[in-house]
């Protein structure tokens, strides 16, 4: 197992596995940066009625489609979990690399959900609303792509059957990038 | 107890080999120098633009030695850059990263950070926002210079700042320094919450370690909305959206609350460690318990919780609701009474205690003088009547610097001290060390006393030139401004001791040993400088607190935790 790790990693004062711990500490401090992001959206568009008429151009029907390719790819890395502690490292790779798909399905369908956007002109100077969707997709996007690359590597190492907690941490990580979609789903697209 | 020795000297044996073992160690302590080198190296450079803008502002026009004529744009550069070179180069990697990643595996008796790869990419990432900050001073129109607050429309919009590649490579570096420290921020909280060694509990942590910890939490939870704020003022800098531009929906006081909401906590993240310093510090060389550990404790969890909720005192004059400055001037009054009660824990503990006066207890009791002088100025302007009259002169920079000087300096020169025999093996010399302490300590003074006087008296921030107004202009002012500009240089030719006191202990400094200042904590158990793995003998176990000096039954004066019964 150990690759030179050195015994501070192994201990657990708390009884809970260091891994674990530290990765709800980097969902803490997410939570503050998107939660920022959020309630500075939520207030300006509060104080901005007139956002609605620029909100009522976002393709409402996309944005349930991605929230469905979202979830669905949460599914299936709450079954690679169940797959990892009962030691299928190979199946636990295999249901991550679902979960990879969906990350790449979203981001595809995402691409294109923009690319009509942006030639119709709501580029993000458009107004300032278009500057919020861009801007907060857009970061979530960035945790979907760098989830989605950190998911391969774990991926690799399962299916070779190796450091197999690791498959519950990315899951933990996927399941809050799918939460924060959660909240800009009906943020950016169905309030209008 | 469960720990076996899994191959701790994996990376010695199969790393690379050579100055990249030194680049490319996961060895806390390794990591903890390349901190506290790159920090003092980015303090030089702080040090350096203080004395050239000191020498325009008391000499105007002068052609600074070592840098030339001044001229305005240079000046706004100089003081935005040192500002944040000195906050974010300086003291947090020294303070939190340094000490944090010195300290902590040392003193709860790990062999090294809960993950080490994680601790040398948050230096590696540290370290590239050190060198695009010091890039963006030379770049076409020069370094960013809309202070180190960066207030939009100034920052966002390049026809006012002028410095349009200066701004975003600014912007673009205190980002990463941010990401840098959530980075060793999550190992701090991790490794001090997991890693004690067996039979550590809770209230036997040394203060010092808990400090850092709850510092990090306080920097991650606080930094997150200005994060965000970072990447739409970038965007509004690089693409011209207008998140702070009110003409387009946006609004610029946005900013000032995303700012202040984590600059505020930030004063308490560099504040905590420096206390936590201290107080083990005196502790150790008053050879008494710490009176009321447990209060401590409390209180930096209180002054944590606290310092959320009083930003908005930086913005009294920026349009805000009159009822609502209200609010915060009561919660920002009330932020002293934690800090109050530290400074009496203090006192209580130093009453009747047999007092070592060596170099590192001086740099603790003059943390706890000259911090008081800053905490206490800081009540006429956390009152929002008063911060009307004071606000942008120059008593808020006398007392910003009666906080940060004490933290950042003689905090630093007081771990530093403290813990130099440890992490280099050798004494320093006592009597070279007072010399630098008073040559620090009597200059800080002179430099920013005459600042206070010279705030009262109408004297506003951020100006390049006061001959160009005629009621700043007199000699009387003139006077004062000289007088804190020639203690400046004062001090800064002081540091030379503190520099060739290093080098000359270091080569032929007296051997410390294990344990030169008879001190309780797990870090003095093992040898000094302590090799990788840091107890080659197998890792402690802990049977009491950090602070049982003085105990009736013993002979010694002092009880090493790691002492069985």
């Amino acid at each position: 197992m150990g690759h030179g790790r050195p015994i501070a990693t192994t201990r657990s004062a708390t009884g809970i596995p260091t891994a674990r711990l530290a990765i709800w500490w980097v969902l803490a401090s997410e939570i503050v940066i998107f939660g920022g992001l959020l309630s500075v959206y939520l207030m300006h568009r509060l104080g901005h009625p007139e956002w609605a008429a620029a909100a009522a151009h976002t393709q409402t029907w996309v944005g349930a489609l991605n929230t469905f390719v979202l979830l669905t790819s949460s599914f299936t890395a709450v079954l690679a979990h169940q797959a990892a502690e009962k030691g299928d490292g190979k199946k636990a790779a295999k249901l991550l690399g679902f979960t990879i798909l969906g990350a790449c399905t979203f981001l595809v369908i995402k691409s294109f959900e923009w690319a009509n956007e942006i030639s119709h002109g709501y580029t993000i100077t458009a107004n300032t609303f278009w500057s919020f969707y861009y801007t907060a997709a857009g970061l979530h996007a960035l945790h979907v792509i760098a989830g989605a690359i950190i998911m391969g590597y774990v991926a690799i190492d399962a299916y070779r059957g190796r450091e197999l907690h690791r498959v519950e941490i990315i899951g933990i990580y996927w399941h809050f990038v799918d939460v924060v979609w959660i909240f800009l789903f009906p943020l950016l697209y169905i309030a209008k | 107890m469960a720990d076996t020795l899994v191959d701790v000297h994996h990376d010695e044996h199969h790393g690379p080999s050579g100055i990249l073992k030194y680049i490319w160690s996961t060895d806390h302590k390794m990591i903890a120098m390349q901190y506290m080198f790159t920090g003092m190296f980015m303090a030089i450079i702080g040090g350096y633009m203080a004395y050239v803008f000191r020498m325009q502002l008391a000499f105007p026009g002068i052609s600074v030695p070592g840098f030339g004529q001044v001229s305005p744009g240079e000046y706004n550069a100089l003081v935005t850059n040192h500002g944040t070179i000195m906050i974010f180069w300086v003291a947090m990697p020294v303070l939190i990263a340094a000490f944090g990643n010195y300290l902590i595996p040392l003193m709860i008796g790990a062999d090294d950070m809960v993950f080490p790869k994680i601790n040398r990419l948050s230096f590696q990432i540290f370290l590239v926002s050190a060198l695009i900050l010091l890039a963006s001073l030379f770049v076409q129109g020069g370094g960013f210079g809309g202070a180190w607050t960066s207030y939009p429309p100034l920052s966002a919009m390049s026809q006012y700042n002028l410095t349009d590649l200066g701004s975003s490579l600014w912007l673009l570096a205190v980002a990463l320094e941010f990401i840098a420290f959530l980075l060793g921020g999550i190992n701090f909280i991790t490794t001090l919450m997991n890693s004690r060694a067996p039979g550590m509990k809770a209230y036997d942590i040394p203060l010092v370690c808990w400090m850092i910890v709850i510092a990090s939490i306080l920097f991650m939870l606080s930094v997150g909305p200005l994060i965000a704020g970072a990447a739409m003022l970038f965007l509004d800098q690089t693409l011209g959206t207008g998140f702070y531009d009110p003409a387009r929906g946006g609004d610029p006081i946005l900013w000032q609350h995303l700012f202040w909401f984590f600059g505020h906590p930030e004063v308490y993240v560099v504040l905590l460690p420096a206390i936590g310093m201290t107080i083990d510090v005196i502790a150790t060389f008053s050879r008494k318990k710490i009176f009321g550990y447990k209060l401590v404790l409390y209180t930096a969890v209180a002054t944590g919780v606290l310092s959320f909720f009083v930003w908005a005192h930086h913005q009294f004059i920026a349009g805000i609701d009159p009822r609502m400055a209200n609010v915060f001037t009561v919660t920002t009054l009330l932020i002293s009474v934690p800090i109050a009660e530290m400074c009496f824990v203090v006192i209580a503990t130093l009453y009747g205690g047999s007092i070592r006066l060596k170099t590192p207890m001086l740099w603790a009791l003059a943390f706890m003088a000259e911090f008081l002088v800053g905490g206490v100025t800081g009540i006429f302007l956390g009152a929002s009547g008063a911060d009307i009259y004071f606000h942008d002169t120059y008593f808020v920079l006398a007392h910003f610097h009666y906080t940060f000087f004490p933290i950042a300096i003689i905090g630093t020169f007081c771990g530093f001290t403290y813990w130099f025999p440890k992490m280099f093996g050798k004494m320093m010399n006592d009597t070279l060390g007072k010399i630098h302490f008073w040559g620090t300590v009597i200059p800080f003074n002179f430099i920013f006393i005459p600042l206070f006087v010279l705030g009262m008296g109408g004297q506003h921030r951020r100006i390049y030139n006061y001959q160009h107004f005629p009621e700043l202009a007199g000699p009387e002012m003139y006077l004062l401004r000289q007088v804190a500009t020639i203690a400046l240089l004062v001090m800064l030719a002081f540091q030379l001791v503190f520099f060739y006191n290093c080098i000359i202990s270091w080569i032929k400094g007296e051997k410390a040993g294990r344990n030169p200042w008879e001190a309780n904590s797990l870090e003095w158990t093992t040898e000094s400088p302590p090799p990788h793995g840091n107890w080659p003998e197998g890792l402690p176990n802990v049977y009491r607190g950090p602070y049982e000096y003085g105990h009736p039954d013993r002979e010694t004066d002092y009880w090493p935790q790691n002492e069985p019964g």
